[in-house]
């Protein structure tokens, strides 16, 4: 259990895939100006995060793996070339079938995300959690765990970014930094403020 | 088209150098880039890999354009994107395998790198092939330029090396120069773009962006301090 935690931990804060890897900056940038957007597209990241990550781990191990397809009786196969393929392909059918099922059953929460659904396709931070949950070899718990914590420190992320971005309007800003540029180094801040917690160990 | 290098061709290609810098301007492609920009080596090999998907992917999304179903094309888009991202992956893994370790998941993000998707989207589907390479072969080197700026100041300031070769001698051999170990680190990253849009929009006024709200006592300046 503790190893979890701190996993859930190392995911949300020291390894915050926006701050410390980069990670989903399109859309961290260009949907940041306001926080009930921002939380709305967060929780969207979170949600389909969630899914995926634990999704890619069991095809992963069930099929493209060295020697994965043993169960079929074929052995010495490695398609694990194919992950990056397969990967993005999962993503693009879950979101899609995720985007009909709320559209059935939840047409308020499908009204409230819409929008953001077919965006998170093309957003890096979710094809990043699942080829990091390949590389660092997690198990299906653990990549259940770094999927909620990875999702989570995203849209904690981009929360606190727009909250800074509403109060940053009405700075008076030099007119070459406007806009763009003082997101950057406003995103470079948070970021030094969050390697602050690279320190945790439990 | 007869020519290699019209003055469409031309235009595509030194475009996004500066004037319409897919980085700075277009703010695409930032995710997968920053982090490989702590060592010039890296960050090569990375702009290498965009440049060639860029220009090849929309070459052959161009080729085929008239026969993609437009309610699927995202697919047929990712698929081609996704095919050409594995055969950089494998060529790495075979040709220069410490760098693909240090890259890691990076090369496989180009896949989701809006630079590709947004060139094939965005050009690629309206324009001919030969053009089109071209146009992914320009933002590629758009993208590189920002890359490989960033990188050499990094690497520079943060470990007194250029590409692995001393530049600076660091104190700790003798020299004289204190490596800014803050430089390594990813916020440095944030604010070296953020300071390169300032200055590339301070050069190129034109692509500020409109201030949202003004303080009162100047409202009628532009910006304020003129």
């Amino acid at each position: 259990m503790e190893a979890y935690i701190s996993l859930f931990i190392k995911a949300v804060f020291i390894e915050n895939l926006a701050l410390s890897f980069f990670l989903g900056m399109c859309t961290f940038i260009a949907v940041s100006k306001k926080i009930s957007t921002a939380m709305g597209l967060g929780i969207a990241v979170m949600i389909v995060q969630v899914i995926t990550v634990p999704a890619n781990n069991i095809i992963y191990h069930a099929l493209l793996k060295e020697n994965a397809l043993a169960w079929l009786g074929i052995t010495g196969v490695d398609l694990s070339f194919l992950a990056l393929l397969s990967c993005i392909g999962v993503i693009a059918a879950l979101v899609q079938i995720l985007e009909m099922i709320l559209d059935k059953f939840f047409p308020a929460l499908y009204h409230a995300l819409g929008i953001f659904l077919p965006l998170i396709t093309v957003n890096c931070a979710i094809l990043a959690g699942s080829l990091f949950m390949i590389e660092r070899d997690y198990n299906l718990a653990e990549s259940t765990v770094y999927g909620v914590g990875s999702g989570f420190g995203w849209a904690l992320a981009i929360t606190v970014m727009a909250g800074v971005r509403e109060k940053l309007k009405y700075s008076d800003i030099p007119a070459g930094l406007q806009g763009l540029g003082i997101t950057f180094i406003t995103a470079g801040l948070m970021s030094l403020g969050f390697m602050a917690f690279s320190g945790i160990q439990l | 088209m007869s020519a290699i290098l019209n003055d469409e061709t031309k235009k595509v290609l030194v475009d996004p150098l500066v004037s319409n810098n897919p980085i700075t301007l277009q703010v695409l492609g930032i995710c997968s880039a920053l982090a490989v920009t702590s060592q010039m080596s890296t960050s090569l090999i990375m702009s290498l890999a965009l440049t060639l998907v860029t220009a090849f992917s929309s070459a052959a999304i161009s080729a085929i354009r008239n026969h993609i179903p437009s309610s699927i094309r995202i697919i047929v888009q990712m698929t081609i994107i996704a095919s050409l991202v594995i055969v950089v992956d494998q060529l790495l893994k075979a040709f220069a395998y410490d760098i693909s370790k240090q890259l890691s998941v990076f090369v496989g993000l180009i896949i989701t790198n809006c630079i590709v998707m947004g060139r094939a989207e965005g050009y690629a589907m309206k324009n001919p092939p030969l053009e089109s390479f071209m146009d992914g072969i320009g933002n590629g080197l758009g993208y590189s330029l920002i890359l490989i700026t960033v990188s050499f100041i990094r690497e520079l300031l943060g470990s007194g090396k250029l590409l692995g070769l001393e530049v600076f001698q660091l104190t700790k051999d003798g020299g004289w120069y204190d490596p800014n170990g803050l430089m390594l680190l990813p916020p440095s990253a944030f604010f070296i773009i953020g300071l390169i849009i300032w200055a590339v929009r301070q050069w190129k006024p034109e692509q500020a962006e409109k201030v949202e709200f003004k303080i009162l006592p100047i409202a009628h300046g532009e910006g304020g301090h003129h």
